[in-house]
């Protein structure tokens, strides 16, 4: 009987609606989640996986081999790599295409390199208003590697520990 | 002046004049009340809402009636053309014909007639047309339901939305919504009719689609409700509309419980602030109220709904209504 009456007076007296209310309007005044974006940023991993790169040596040397390891590699077929041996002897490549649109950022091209010339960096803001602007060339990739040089040296160095 | 006052045109003039004064805050008032309610919801889901277009994201409502404006109004190939471009209109008019009589101030309503509760109660119980010929000239399955649904959660809860406004009345003794303030100079009807304010709230809600009721426009089911096939300014029609039926809602609730333009206490520092700015602060609480509630309840269903009309709040408000004509003659506390 009192276990009734309790209930009806809960369910008459709107207890557990105005409990409701409460909460929410505590949530009212609580600090906000949302970032304020291009103003604010959530920090990123050192492994984020953004921006592609092609590294070179401190001596300016291009790291890239031509292995063409990364292009075998990639699941969606974004890398094109054409080669032949420079004047010294060296093999470099003459082409090194990624297809931005095509990439599916799954870093399998970095893992792949055997000497750290492919990365992808920490850029995630290379929106363009073409599709053309979003197919990279050897030329593009190697500016953003000067470019990023010494954030992409850090991140490497921080994830090596873990490999 | 005064001579060119009495003239026919003078009245008009005058009339118009009134009008306007009271329609264009109404107006913005609606602007920003879509303002805020995204700014409210946003701040009880930790976001921060509209923040981008001027300060504090204030220039907001205008950017969207500016892209509404432009938008293309889209008459579907199935629609009853005249039908179609009438029902937002109606809707749009019915919410602010029924301001006519709201008093804002003592002696501050363009129409202060005699039966200004029914007339609200009228022009309110109208709005369904709106909303049934939407629905129906739309030729949408969607829209369609929608409407019925509005329709039939409408009339349920003016039922008992009736009943309330009568146990008010009762205590009053006038159908004058002036006069229904003027009682309340002493104490607000809140404190004795506590419970009738509730089901009042609850049934407003109901009456305006609102969440936890907005089963018409329930977006998980019916896409949009009623209003599916509308677009630009047809469409802002309807959302101007619902808007300004909040406010008269909450205009409506203030005038009937929270003591119109009174102040709470007729003590120094509250009765400096003139009586149309207490009339504003207390919509702008239901208001705020409303969009509390929003964000808090989740959707009714259709049954628990017409449960909730015909099975509580009707009984539940009919017994009110005796015990409280009881109790006024037994303590001769009857109006004269």
């Amino acid at each position: 009987m009192a276990i009734t009456l309790d209930r009806v007076a809960r369910s008459f007296l709107l207890a557990e609606l105005v409990s409701g209310m409460a909460l929410t309007l505590r949530y009212f005044f609580k600090p906000k989640a949302t970032l304020r974006y291009p103003y604010e940023k959530a920090p990123l991993s050192p492994r984020f996986k953004g921006e592609h790169a092609l590294r070179r040596y401190p001596n300016g040397e291009e790291r890239c081999i031509a292995c063409k390891l990364c292009e075998a590699i990639c699941p969606a077929l974004a890398i094109t790599i054409e080669a032949e041996p420079r004047e010294d002897g060296s093999r470099r490549t003459t082409r090194y295409d990624i297809d931005m649109t095509k990439c599916i950022y799954c870093g399998m091209c970095e893992e792949a390199c055997p000497v750290d010339a492919i990365v992808e960096g920490p850029n995630l803001e290379f929106a363009t208003e073409t599709r053309e602007e979003l197919i990279y060339n050897k030329e593009r990739l190697l500016d953003n590697g000067d470019r990023w040089e010494a954030v992409l040296a850090k991140r490497l160095e921080l994830d090596a520990p873990y490999r | 002046m005064e001579g060119f006052l009495a003239t026919p045109v003078g009245i008009l003039a005058l009339t118009v004049a009134q009008a306007m004064a009271l329609l264009v805050p109404l107006l913005i008032m609606v602007a920003y009340l879509t303002w805020a309610e995204r700014k409210v919801l946003a701040a009880m889901q930790l976001r921060r809402g509209p923040n981008v277009v001027g300060p504090f994201g204030l220039l907001q409502p205008f950017a969207d009636a500016l892209k509404m404006l432009m938008k293309e109004t889209i008459i579907p190939a199935g629609a009853s053309r005249v039908l179609f471009i009438l029902a937002p209109m109606i809707t749009f008019m019915l919410a602010m014909l029924a301001w006519a009589v709201i008093p804002v101030n003592d002696g501050w309503a363009i129409a202060d007639i005699n039966v200004g509760i029914l007339y609200l109660f009228a022009i309110s119980s109208l709005g369904v047309y709106g909303i049934i010929i939407a629905g129906w000239a739309s030729n949408s399955k969607y829209a369609f339901l929608g409407a019925l649904r509005s329709a039939a959660q409408m009339v349920s809860y003016e039922v008992s939305m009736g009943f309330v406004i009568v146990t008010v009345l009762m205590c009053v003794g006038s159908l004058n919504l002036t006069d229904i303030v003027r009682a309340q100079a002493d104490m607000w009807f809140i404190i004795p009719l506590f419970p009738m304010f509730v089901i009042m709230f609850i049934s407003a809600l109901a009456e305006t689609n609102r969440a936890p009721f907005d089963l018409p426009e329930g977006e998980s089911e019916l896409v949009a409700g009623f209003f599916v096939e509308y677009s630009s300014m047809s469409f802002a029609l309807f959302f101007l509309g619902e808007y300004a039926n909040m406010i008269l809602m909450s205009a409506l609730i203030t005038i009937l419980f929270l003591g119109g333009w009174y102040p709470p206490l007729d003590v120094a520092p509250l009765n400096w602030i003139p009586g149309p700015m207490w009339f504003v602060f207390k919509i702008c609480f239901c208001l705020f109220v409303f969009i509390w509630v929003r964000a808090t309840f989740p959707r009714y269903r259709y049954d628990q709904l017409m449960r909730l009309g015909w099975k509580v709040f009707l009984p539940f408000s009919l017994a009110w209504l005796v015990i409280t004509a009881a109790a006024l003659k037994l303590f001769g506390w009857l109006p004269a």
